[in-house]
């Protein structure tokens, strides 16, 4: 099989999608890139890449660069999609979703409650998420969490190139409006993924390890530090399961149950800040329906309660590591 | 307009001092000794300081991610700074801001800030707070052609004529919004009349000239102190590096940045006008010439021996007086 990087799994994505089906549309600042210019138009294809040949591929009135004005972005893209479009919108970092929060969760998010059911907003929202490359307080956060509060978006959070073709595939055929969050940090992260197009359901967790000792919840680029974690222990006769949830809305809260009831043990980790947040939300769940099985308290890794700080040095410590999760893991045997 | 002799020396060291403390940022981006994503503000010198040149006391500056100049221009430490880009424990914002987030709050300068049009509302409120206390301070934002298309800086302006406060936005044509040109993404042809419509007078100028900036500046800077409510400048000039440190620049013409650097230089144009005015010999430029790169020199080797954050500093500034 062929081995792809995120970066191309998620280009092939697009491409096969919006051959697919004509009303699927690329937009936001820089998706074809050089509007205007004396460069080639659509030789830029996203600031991180990954509309890639979309332009040339679809022309102008399915690859559309803005202005930078993400209010008006993502109100497009809602709109368009209430009017029988596909969009898939990039909003470049997560952290920008600040700016365009109202036509998210106010707007997007509630057409279909608000309007008693009788509508379908199959919008896509890309962001490229988390912290890992010193670009400090304002493009580094992972947003995510903040969003996964909201009733009525599909929040999804790829690990590896394989996960994010078939999620970005089924979140643009999917009804509802998703926001895509792109791990910047394993855009070049490369892995077996087939040419052929493939949806992957959402609320179905997988799990990269099986073992018997300790469930490891993990999200986005959170998953490889914690199967570093979990595979350093292994010679020590430690053994864990680790569940990627790839949607954190809507959650496959049945395999963490499953899987906390048969070790007893519960360890989660993710890269934002502990209030609020997915670790806690995945300990609450855990303590509500599973609290006869646990035989250790849970264990919660994340970032501290912080900004994303530039300095290498203190990014390193904001970013759970292996050692951190190493740590929680061991402590919940101990 | 009259300059007089220490106030041009001065408008010249900060121009040169910018346009060396950005070339020797993207050298040591190169060597990798400095970390994350830098927007290099070379080629504008002349905007910047040809606004900051009339500030004073508690006039604040709001800047964007391209904001080393204005730092440097209102003021900002330059050691500090650049071991701010370093990281160090001792930079402006002890490492825990960077390049794009550099500020000074005693020389007024409010944040550098990562976010497009950010800042034109921050500066409303600055502005506010002078007309509140009537202490006679303006405040600049700066911001560039893309930050013209966002409804924040819409909101500010008018926000800044309904209140009547002192603010000057002061826009900076480079002509790219990241890799999108501004024909392309600003809908009108016009866009100082678009800006004028929101009530306030705005003053336009070739941004590689200080002399023009620092004309159209007084005169935004002297309606809005008198209490005539806010004012725009609009400067015009490429910038010599791209979008951001790596950029590959496929949106620019062959030899644009070329015809840019030889046509459009501040500091040679500021040097064409001292030889013509004879305010200035070239001695005593070249002689300020020296003293910056002595300095930029100092700030790196400051920088490179500076101590560094330890983890214990990462979740201390964050409240005043509470640490989770």
């Amino acid at each position: 099989m062929p081995v792809k990087t995120m970066r191309e799994a998620l280009t092939e994505a697009i491409h096969q999608e919006m051959e697919r089906d004509e009303t699927v549309f690329c937009i936001g600042e820089d998706v074809a890139g050089c509007n205007g210019s004396a460069g080639k138009v659509g030789s830029v294809g996203g600031v991180f890449g990954v509309t890639t040949g979309v332009y040339d591929a679809f022309g102008p009135l399915r690859c559309i660069d803005t202005p930078i004005s993400e209010s008006a972005i993502v109100g497009a893209a809602a709109g368009a999609a209430l009017s029988g479009m596909r969009p898939v919108a990039e909003i470049m970092f997560a952290d920008f979703i600040g700016v365009c929060m109202d036509q998210i969760f106010n707007q997007m998010g509630k057409f279909r409650y608000m309007f008693g059911g009788k509508n379908v907003c199959p919008a896509v929202i890309r962001f490229a998420t988390g912290a890992g490359f010193s670009a400090a307080a304002q493009h580094s956060q992972t947003m995510y969490q903040v969003m996964t509060a909201f009733p009525g978006l599909k929040i999804v959070v790829p690990s590896n190139a394989y996960d994010a073709k078939g999620l970005l595939i089924q979140a643009i055929r999917d009804d509802d409006p998703v926001l895509f969050f792109e791990p910047k940090a394993l855009y070049q992260e490369a892995c077996e993924v087939p040419d052929e197009p493939y949806a992957i359901r959402f609320g179905e967790a997988s799990m990269p390890r099986e073992g018997d000792d300790v469930t490891v919840v993990a999200f986005g680029q959170m998953v490889g530090k914690a199967a570093a974690a979990i595979d350093s222990l292994e010679a020590e006769g430690i053994t864990c399961d680790l569940i990627d949830p790839r949607t954190t809305s809507p959650l496959d809260a049945e395999t963490i149950l499953e899987s906390v009831e048969a070790t007893g043990r519960l360890v989660v980790v993710d890269e934002s800040p502990p209030r609020c947040g997915l670790t806690a939300d995945i300990a609450g769940l855990a303590a509500d329906r599973a609290f006869h099985s646990l035989k250790a308290p849970i264990k919660q890794v994340c970032a501290p309660h912080c900004p994303v700080p530039f300095s290498p040095e203190l990014e390193a410590e904001y970013i759970p590591s292996p050692e951190k999760i190493v740590a929680a893991i061991r402590a919940t045997l101990a | 307009m009259s300059l007089d002799k220490e106030s041009l020396l001065r408008a010249y060291r900060q121009m040169k001092t910018i346009r060396e403390f950005e070339d020797r940022a993207n050298a040591e981006i190169m060597n990798g000794q400095i970390p994350g994503f830098t927007h290099l503000y070379a080629g504008q010198e002349a905007n910047a300081v040809g606004v900051c040149e009339h500030l004073s006391g508690r006039d604040s500056i709001v800047s964007t991610h391209r904001g080393h100049g204005h730092c440097i221009a209102r003021g900002a430490d330059v050691i500090g700074m650049m071991k701010e880009l370093f990281g160090c424990a001792d930079g402006l914002c002890k490492g825990k801001g960077g390049s794009m987030h550099v500020a000074d709050l005693d020389k007024g300068i409010l944040g550098a800030n990562g976010i497009v049009a950010g800042g034109p509302p921050i500066s409303v409120g600055a502005a506010l707070a002078s007309k509140i206390r009537g202490s006679g301070e303006v405040a600049v934002s700066f911001s560039g052609d893309g930050s013209v298309n966002q409804g924040t800086c819409f909101e500010a302006m008018n926000l800044a004529v309904v209140l009547k406060v002192p603010a000057v936005f002061v826009i900076e044509n480079n002509y790219y919004s990241e890799h999108t040109s501004i024909s392309y993404a600003v809908g009108t042809d016009d866009l100082k009349a678009r800006t004028e419509a929101f009530g306030f007078p705005v003053f336009v100028a070739d941004g590689s000239d200080f002399f023009a900036v620092y004309e159209a500046a007084g005169k935004a800077v002297e309606h809005a102190r008198s209490g005539n409510g806010p004012a725009g400048v609009f400067c015009e000039m490429g910038r010599y590096y791209g979008h951001f440190v790596g950029d590959p620049q496929g949106y620019r013409a062959p030899g644009e940045v070329k015809a840019l650097r030889q046509d459009s230089c501040c500091l040679k144009n500021f040097r064409a006008s001292m030889e013509e005015m004879g305010d200035l010999n070239s001695a005593e430029l070249d002689a300020i010439d020296d003293e910056v790169m002595a300095l930029i020199e100092e700030s790196v080797v400051a920088a490179k021996s500076a101590p560094r954050p330890t983890p214990a500093d990462v979740a201390t500034d964050v409240y005043v007086n509470y640490q989770a």
